[in-house]
């Protein structure tokens, strides 16, 4: 006779985990990292792995440093350094994603207490903090296919070097020219990981149909910027056509898909993420129609994480069959 | 407004399998604790002969039920016994001397109003057989008015078909027993709550309770915790048991369907409860999964070898359902009162298994699948903080225990079981 385990109920636990469902958000961006990979040649997949590895060991030597269990393999490292290098130039120079990777892990999630207790996406604050440091190599573009006219760059290679000049062309959003298929397809100047519409719809798709995300956050993100957009072309008098260019361009549908979903930093109830997305719809038009940066994506994410805890206050849900503290009292 | 809940693997291996009685076991052990309230007192002593349905344990408290002996034979040891919920209680010992004599007490209770129904009821030793096992003669004598009885047939747990069998294989007798009820507590009528994967038992109600227009069948969704009192009185009448209420506040009585078969067949023969069906399953440790009727009091080791299992190899046993079922320390604890089945499981796998939680990613899965809609994660962090105040606004009070939240969390975290630390911290400091 063995001895008997005994055990608080429940005795069964569902097949999820934290894990798995890291894995599946970086499943979801194999289609991303593909249409990348195309469109700016090898050294895409190099940054995406690279930048994976290295937060994957930033993350190790925190734990290490901090005397924590190691966390590498809930894959959350894993995901914040796809997710960055998803964000960054192909060309931007290895050492310069590795101190955003460092920065995103070391100091956005580890500093704050580790998963779960960080206040801001660390793939987007990672991002901004680049782009605030080494803001020259993070806006230089190049364009599609460059890769197959010159030779590779190397690893430590600037990509502001002399031989590039002529093949950098800026993010449409901030020339505004290029046609609505290319803009779905990806076929266009950005990063990595966010020109390609249709692979990030795709992997979007994957997510909300396997209840890892919800929609809310996406739809009301994604819808909010297109009445804004559209209230804008009322008004102006413009084209239209700025409306699906509105949502095609710039890192938007991998925001509202990938960042704006993170459960750490997002409210936790529908009518919460239903707000956060409208926030951030509204925060990247603003930014986008007054301030002098093109792309607001990523600050109106940060400024939504910001603002969490207060949503997630006001939008608590309400247990079925309370008292308020007035009835109770009148029943005393 | 929808409740939450989860849905689950339904495992109803037995659900086919016939009921069968157990061979008489050498001895029982009837711990004078089977339900909630004040234990029993033993009216009998060590060495005395005792009969089927003898009464062999009683109080004057009001909250609390008669026990009776489930074998003849002779007492041959009265001890104290640690319950699973942590308290002491006697136990008596009775060695069966095979012939189950029966009580020379026993007869058909004379009814004729109201007040003998209840006292009948209280003599039947009948306490709720769901799990909860609330004495049934004072769930039955409330002093609000109620309109509707509720017969819970939801049967929600996975693996567990004894009330199933009992619906598939007596229909009649349910039937009966409320039909009793409703004659003689006054209540104009009767809703029995089935979930849809019992089409069986459904039709077969349905079909008996036709002739009776007060008797409705309600097809469930199999959502768990359907069998919920609070969360069955939603969704078969859309009324809300609020926080400190009985069901009777809202005008209903909820019974399990097994209890007012009991009623039937108590007020035909005059036997009190001395037996029940359980359904024993589990993996592979068990070699004939079955439903049993077994005598009150059988220790779980006749059970399981009834059953074949493999006592090598099993590793975690439990009275009643995954979900909510309570461990099994030692295998010659006894089958009580409200015990529905036992579940055997070898060494536990990945999915089974306690796995070593890690940080809350704030998902918001257990908020979805709270059955109230309370918030696990914020109740935690106000249960670490010892704030009472809080604890009281996020409704801990309100949480029954199901395991939906546990079982979701992606990150594995007790989050059920800090829900009851706090619970229980807040019941206390509430006292004071």
């Amino acid at each position: 006779m063995n001895i008997l385990t005994v055990s608080p109920s429940p005795h069964i636990r569902s097949g999820i985990s934290t894990q798995k469902i890291m894995l599946a958000v970086i499943a979801a961006l194999i289609p991303a990292i593909i249409a990348g990979t195309i469109v700016f040649g090898p050294r895409a997949i190099l940054m995406v792995v690279f930048c994976a590895m290295v937060s994957i060991m930033t993350e190790l030597v925190c734990c290490v440093l901090m005397k924590k269990e190691s966390t590498i393999s809930d894959g959350s490292a894993m995901l914040t350094g796809v997710l960055l290098a998803l964000n960054l130039p192909v060309t931007l120079p290895l050492w310069q994603a590795a101190v955003g990777c460092i920065f995103a892990i070391a100091v956005v999630k580890q500093l704050f207490g580790g998963l779960g207790c960080n206040f801001a996406n660390p793939a987007i604050t990672g991002r901004i903090f680049l782009l605030l440091s080494v803001g020259n190599d993070m806006t230089t573009w190049t364009k599609p296919f460059y890769y197959t006219d010159t030779p590779a760059l190397g690893f430590f290679e600037s990509s502001g070097s002399a031989a590039l000049d002529g093949l950098t062309r800026a993010t449409p959003l901030a020339s505004g020219d290029a046609g609505l298929l290319e803009l779905f397809l990806g076929n266009v100047g950005g990063s990595i990981g966010e020109t390609s519409a249709l692979a990030l719809l795709i992997g979007g798709i994957f997510l909300i149909i396997t209840k890892i995300i919800s929609p809310v956050t996406p739809i009301s993100y994604l819808g909010s910027l297109a009445a804004f957009t559209f209230i804008k072309v009322l008004v102006t008098g413009g084209n239209m056509i700025e409306v699906p260019y509105a949502l095609l361009s710039g890192g938007v549908i991998l925001g509202a898909f990938f960042m704006a979903t993170d459960y750490v930093t997002t409210p936790i109830t529908a009518k919460g993420k239903l707000i956060f997305g409208i926030g951030c719809g509204i925060l990247t038009f603003v930014i986008r129609e007054f301030a002098s940066m093109p792309e607001g994506c990523s600050f109106s994410i940060l400024i939504m994480n910001l603002l969490t805890p207060y949503i997630n206050k006001f939008t608590k849900t309400k247990p079925i069959g309370r008292k308020t503290e007035r009835r109770i009292a009148n029943e005393n | 407004m929808k409740l939450g809940g989860i849905k689950l693997h339904h495992c109803k291996n037995t659900e086919d399998s016939q009921s069968t009685v157990l061979p008489l076991p050498a001895k029982v052990r009837i711990p004078m604790s089977m339900h909630i309230g004040a234990p029993c007192k033993p009216l009998v002593k060590k060495s005395d002969i005792v009969t089927v349905g003898q009464k062999i344990g009683d109080t004057d408290a009001f909250m609390s039920a008669p026990i009776h002996s489930s074998v003849s034979g002779k007492v041959t040891n009265i001890s104290d016994y640690r319950m699973s919920s942590g308290n002491i209680c006697k136990i008596i010992e009775i060695e069966t001397d095979g012939k189950q004599t029966i009580c020379p007490d026993i007869q058909s209770p004379d009814l004729n109003n109201k007040e003998s129904f209840i006292k009948a009821i209280r003599e039947s030793g009948l306490t709720g057989m769901g799990g909860a096992s609330f004495p049934a003669h004072i769930k039955l004598n409330p002093k609000q008015n109620i309109d509707t009885l509720c017969i819970n047939a939801a049967e929600c747990e996975p693996y567990i078909t004894s009330d199933y069998r009992q619906m598939v294989e007596a229909p009649e007798e349910v039937i009966d027993g409320i039909l009793n009820i409703l004659k003689f507590l006054s209540i104009p009528k009767c809703i029995i709550g089935i979930e849809s994967n019992k089409p069986k038992a459904i039709e077969l109600l349905t079909q008996k309770a036709e002739p009776y227009s007060q008797i409705k069948v309600l097809t469930l969704p199999c959502t768990y915790p359907q069998g919920a009192e609070k969360v069955l009185i939603y969704n078969a009448l859309g009324r809300i048991v609020m926080e400190g209420q009985l069901p009777a506040d809202q005008g209903v009585i909820v019974m399990n369907v097994s209890s007012a078969a009991f009623v039937s067949r108590y007020l035909k023969t005059g036997m009190p409860m001395i037996s029940r069906i359980i359904t024993v399953d589990g993996d592979d440790v068990i070699g004939k999964k079955c439903n049993i009727t077994v005598p009150i009091g059988t220790p779980v080791i006749d059970v399981l070898n009834f059953a074949e299992c493999d006592l090598d190899r099993a590793e975690r046993l439990l009275y009643g359902g995954p979900m909510m079922g309570v461990s099994i320390r030692d295998v010659n604890d006894p089958v009580i009162k409200s015990n529905n089945a036992i579940l055997a499981f070898k060494k536990f796998n990945k999915k089974n298994a306690s796995p070593k939680p890690t940080a809350c990613i704030h998902c918001g899965s257990c908020i979805k699948a709270c059955p109230f809609h309370l918030i696990p994660p914020d109740i935690a962090h106000a249960y670490k903080q010892k704030d009472l105040q809080a604890l009281n606004d996020l409704k801990v009070n309100l949480c029954m225990n199901c395991g939906c939240c546990t079982y979701v969390c992606p990150a594995k975290r007790p989050v059920a079981e800090t829900n009851q630390f706090a619970k229980a911290f807040v019941t206390s400091m509430n006292k004071k």
